[in-house]
């Protein structure tokens, strides 16, 4: 099994070398098969490795000595279990879905076989960061992944302003992943290992208030790559990348890698409710906190990215919970309805010329019935209908958060979910029903190529199919993760499925009901609430008057006070020192002999001085 | 009675009269003169010592300084001479061609 | 009692003298003045008893050397004093005081000289200074004195030839000019 893990593993980074030795060269299609290829097959291995897990056992490789400096030695090692099989599926998955959908949306883009070089090279750093078996290994791929959002955030880097999401994006992470590497500091202090099975293991012999530190610092990591309050405002300005980056890193996979981590390290976790409470609680208040600001928000592609921020909010309070299984469950769903969600926004997005707001869209169902269709299914199920994916996760956790007794949370998730509803729905009748607001401005849309939409056929499968799968998930995941014991009657858990679809359900009917009839009238938009969530809570204003004004003053000052008139000035007095001394000693030069014997006269006089006050070590 | 610090004190006030012989003739000739001088300083200071602990070396050391100095005579004025013929002068202000 | 009269008249003698041969504007005053001098540093040897030394200093000071120096001003047209003009008089006296003063500070400080002790004993009954001398120059110092000896031979050959042949010319080249007959 282990030449398939080396396969799962390493064909992305084939991938994404070859296509970077074309990367200056002008388009060629052949990169973006051959990648796309060599994901597919790493989806291949990735399945047959999950048919292994589970008939047989964890596949855990050592594949070279790392780092071994001292008592600290860390082996390059990989793990295929039932938590990492699982993720590697569904990042293999979306990937080539990607891929595929990739060579259809970027076909106009000098910098085709580029695209292709770090979107693998992505899936790589993605692939390292599930299977290490150890918390270093995954911070590398934590970096990787960071590295490789930067770089397609900022792909159109000529674009001011993709630039400057591609920055803010990989600040705010820098500002986690200290945390983070803090929260694996104290592991490897505490306990001297960095393995798994290790730190687990003897994680339980610890003080309660180191593994309260672990936990608090590792959240803090999840934190910044799962964009929660309040490092969230990276993920709604990363949308200036091309759509299929935003579907596979923004969406599906790299900002669920917090996500991954919490369960990952569930069992830290589960010895600290109260830390896992407060993951909860900041989870349930991303949920509708991002949820309200998708709601008045005009911008395709950020109301998706406000709903994929909710969303997280919601497995953060499964995990947070403690129930591991239904926040990986939540994850997967998710993965599969959100890319589908944000493909067919890039479908839509090109007919539509780059166009994003939706205000100015309406009445696409005609002209790209395919797409519309693949997006109902995937606001659907985000809105968690039955029978769709999104139902059975997202009703999961609402049960989770009644059943833990946090009633609060649980109607906090409950108005998420009609939020959700509505918005997804907004988006929808905005963007395909409706009065052809786009004529307006000259737009021809025209449907997407058929290869493209045949490529987003299995996601929309599986976001229909997968909630079905419930069952063998929880089967297959509880080998490894902790179970979560639901105490709810079974009428209660009826009367909570119906309650949530009910809620749902009115979301969608009165966004149907409301936009079918022309939509809010323009007062609202005078409203101070309406005002308050399109600028997203005044929290990037926030951030910019009282951080970046204030750093960029002090950085200011240290490079005019002490970069310019202490570092530099003392630099170059220096050279200023020995310039001038080289042009006085020149003089000595003279040619001379009697100065020149002068000279020696002085040193003479250096060197017996030296002899009176040298006293050699008797 | 004279002490040893008699004859090194001697030895010194020699040395420093050629120092200053050294630095301040500019007659090619009278800074030969001088470094005899110097030689013959430190020379007295060996022998001083010889006497005064009971040991030769000085006195051989002194010997084999007369040797350096009779040759460093030989061919410095040598050299001189030889200046002498192409400038046609002995004085050091004309030897300046290694000014930098 | 002679020992402190000879040793402060010679050393008077001897530092005018010296003063003489660094302050004289003439050189021949210079080269007579010096050539005393030597005489009576052998003086100094004569009362440290180191004979033989004082013998050779007569010989070869002033008798070798001066007549080198003797024969080489004759080269130089000595009746035109060479002019000097000196700068820097007070830096050049205080240099030189400095380095006295500190040559005697160190010498006063007993640093080392506690722990001399006599490699070759100067005196030894009924045995004569040049005996010794000899003793020790041929078995202890027999590679030095070699070398002073080859040393001597050098500078000799060198001396000869710097004076004799003109050395603005390479050698070759002057036979070369002399193959062609061209007189030089």
């Amino acid at each position: 099994m282990e030449q398939y893990l080396y396969i799962a593993l390493f064909a992305p980074l084939v991938g994404s070398l070859v296509a970077a030795l074309f990367a200056q060269s002008s388009k060629n299609i052949f990169t973006g098969i051959f990648t796309s290829t060599l994901i597919f097959i790493s989806f291949v291995s990735s399945i047959i490795l999950l048919y292994y897990v589970n008939a047989n056992t964890i596949v855990n490789v050592e594949m070279m000595d790392w780092i071994s400096a001292g008592n600290l030695s860390i082996s390059f090692g990989f793990v295929v279990d039932q938590v990492s099989v699982i993720m590697m599926v569904t990042v293999t998955l979306v990937s080539t879905v990607v891929h595929v959908y990739s060579i259809g949306y970027m076909e106009h883009d000098e910098s085709f076989n580029r695209f292709f070089s770090y979107l693998s090279a992505f899936v790589f750093s993605m692939m390292i960061l599930v299977m290490s078996d150890n918390f270093l290994g995954l911070f590398i791929g934590w970096e990787g992944v960071g590295l490789c959002s930067w770089l397609l955030i900022g792909f159109w880097y000529k674009k001011t302003s993709a630039s400057w999401a591609a920055n803010e994006a990989f600040i705010m992470n820098r500002i986690a992943d200290l945390g983070m590497l803090m929260g694996i500091f104290l592991i490897y202090w505490n306990i001297g290992s960095l393995q798994y099975d290790i730190v687990f293991a003897s994680i339980v012999n610890l003080d309660i208030k180191i593994v309260s530190w672990i936990g608090i610092f590792l959240f803090i990591g999840a934190m910044g790559k799962s964009a929660q309050f309040p490092l969230h405002t990276w993920l709604a300005d990363a949308m200036e990348g091309p759509t299929p980056v935003s579907a596979l890193i923004h969406a599906a996979t790299m900002v669920t890698a917090g996500v991954y981590l919490i369960v990952r390290a569930g069992e830290i976790y589960t010895l600290i409710p109260n830390v896992g409470m407060f993951i909860a609680s900041l989870g349930a208040f991303v949920a509708v906190f991002a949820a309200s600001m998708a709601l008045v928000n005009r911008d395709l592609k950020r109301i998706i990215a406000y709903s994929t921020l909710s969303q997280l909010g919601y497995m953060f309070v499964a995990a947070g919970l403690g129930a591991y299984w239904i926040a990986l469950f939540h994850l997967m769903t998710h993965a599969f309805f959100k890319s589908l969600l944000f493909l067919g926004a890039g479908n839509v997005m090109h007919a539509m010329n780059n166009e994003l707001d939706i205000k100015k869209m309406g009445g696409l169902y005609k002209a790209m019935r395919p797409t519309a269709i693949l997006m109902g299914i995937a606001s659907v199920a985000l809105a968690g209908i039955y029978p769709l994916a999104g139902f059975f996760s997202k009703d999961k956790i609402l049960e989770v958060a009644f059943n833990d007794g946090s009633y609060i949370l649980w109607a906090a998730l409950f108005v998420g979910a009609g939020l959700t509803a509505f918005y997804s729905f907004r988006l929808i009748m905005l963007v395909f029903f409706g009065d052809k607001v786009h004529e307006k401005f000259g737009i021809v849309p025209h449907e997407a190529k058929p290869f493209v939409i045949y490529a987003l056929t299995p996601l929309a499968l599986l976001a229909i199919v997968a909630g079905f799968f419930e069952h063998s998930f929880y089967e297959f995941t509880t080998q490894l993760l902790a179970d979560y014991k639901f105490t709810l009657d079974h009428s209660v858990v009826i009367n909570l499925i119906f309650a949530t679809s009910a809620i749902a359900l009115s979301g969608i009917i009165f966004a149907v009901y409301k936009y079918i009839r022309g939509g809010f009238s323009e007062k609202i938009e005078n409203w101070r609430i309406y005002k308050l969530l399109l600028n997203q809570y005044y929290i990037p204003k926030l951030y910019e008057v009282c951080i970046i004004k204030p750093f960029a003053t002090l950085s200011r000052f240290a490079w005019l006070n002490i970069d310019n008139k202490i570092v530099d000035a003392s630099v170059d007095m220096i050279a200023k020192t020995i310039c001038s001394s080289g042009e006085k000693a020149r003089e000595m030069q003279s040619g001379n002999l009697s100065s020149m014997l002068r000279w020696m006269v002085v040193g003479i006089i250096v060197l017996l001085v030296l002899a009176i006050f040298y006293r050699p070590m008797v | 009675m004279i002490t040893l610090t008699h004859y090194l004190v001697l030895s010194v006030i020699l040395f420093s009269i050629g120092l200053v012989g050294v630095m301040r003739r500019k007659n090619l000739l009278m800074l030969f003169f001088s470094t005899e001088i110097l030689l013959n300083s430190v020379n007295i200071g060996f022998v001083a010592v010889s006497h005064y602990y009971g040991d030769l070396s000085g006195q051989l050391f002194a010997f084999f300084i007369i040797a350096v100095a009779a040759s460093e005579i030989a061919v410095g004025l040598g050299l001189l001479v030889l200046w002498y013929k192409k400038t046609g002068s002995i004085n050091l202000d004309s030897l300046q061609m290694m000014k930098g | 009692m002679f020992e402190v009269i000879a040793f402060y008249i010679f050393s008077i003698l001897t530092i005018i003298m010296f003063g003489i041969v660094v302050f004289s504007k003439n050189s021949l005053y210079a080269m007579s003045a010096l050539a005393g001098g030597m005489i009576f540093i052998s003086g100094f040897f004569f009362l440290l008893g180191a004979e033989f030394l004082g013998v050779v200093q007569i010989v070869v000071y002033s008798g070798a050397v001066m007549a080198l120096y003797a024969f080489g001003m004759m080269f130089f047209d000595t009746t035109r004093d060479v002019k000097e003009n000196i700068h820097y008089k007070k830096i050049l006296y205080s240099l030189s005081i400095i380095s006295a003063v500190l040559i005697v500070i160190i010498m006063s400080a007993p640093i080392y000289s506690a722990n001399i002790e006599s490699l070759y004993p100067s005196a030894i009954e009924g045995v004569g200074n040049t005996q010794i001398i000899g003793l020790v120059l041929f078995t202890k110092y027999l590679i030095p004195f070699e070398l002073a000896a080859v040393m001597l031979l050098v500078s000799m050959i060198s001396g000869i030839l710097l004076v004799s042949k003109r050395m603005d010319m390479n050698l070759t080249e002057k036979d070369h000019y002399e193959e062609k007959g061209e007189i030089i």
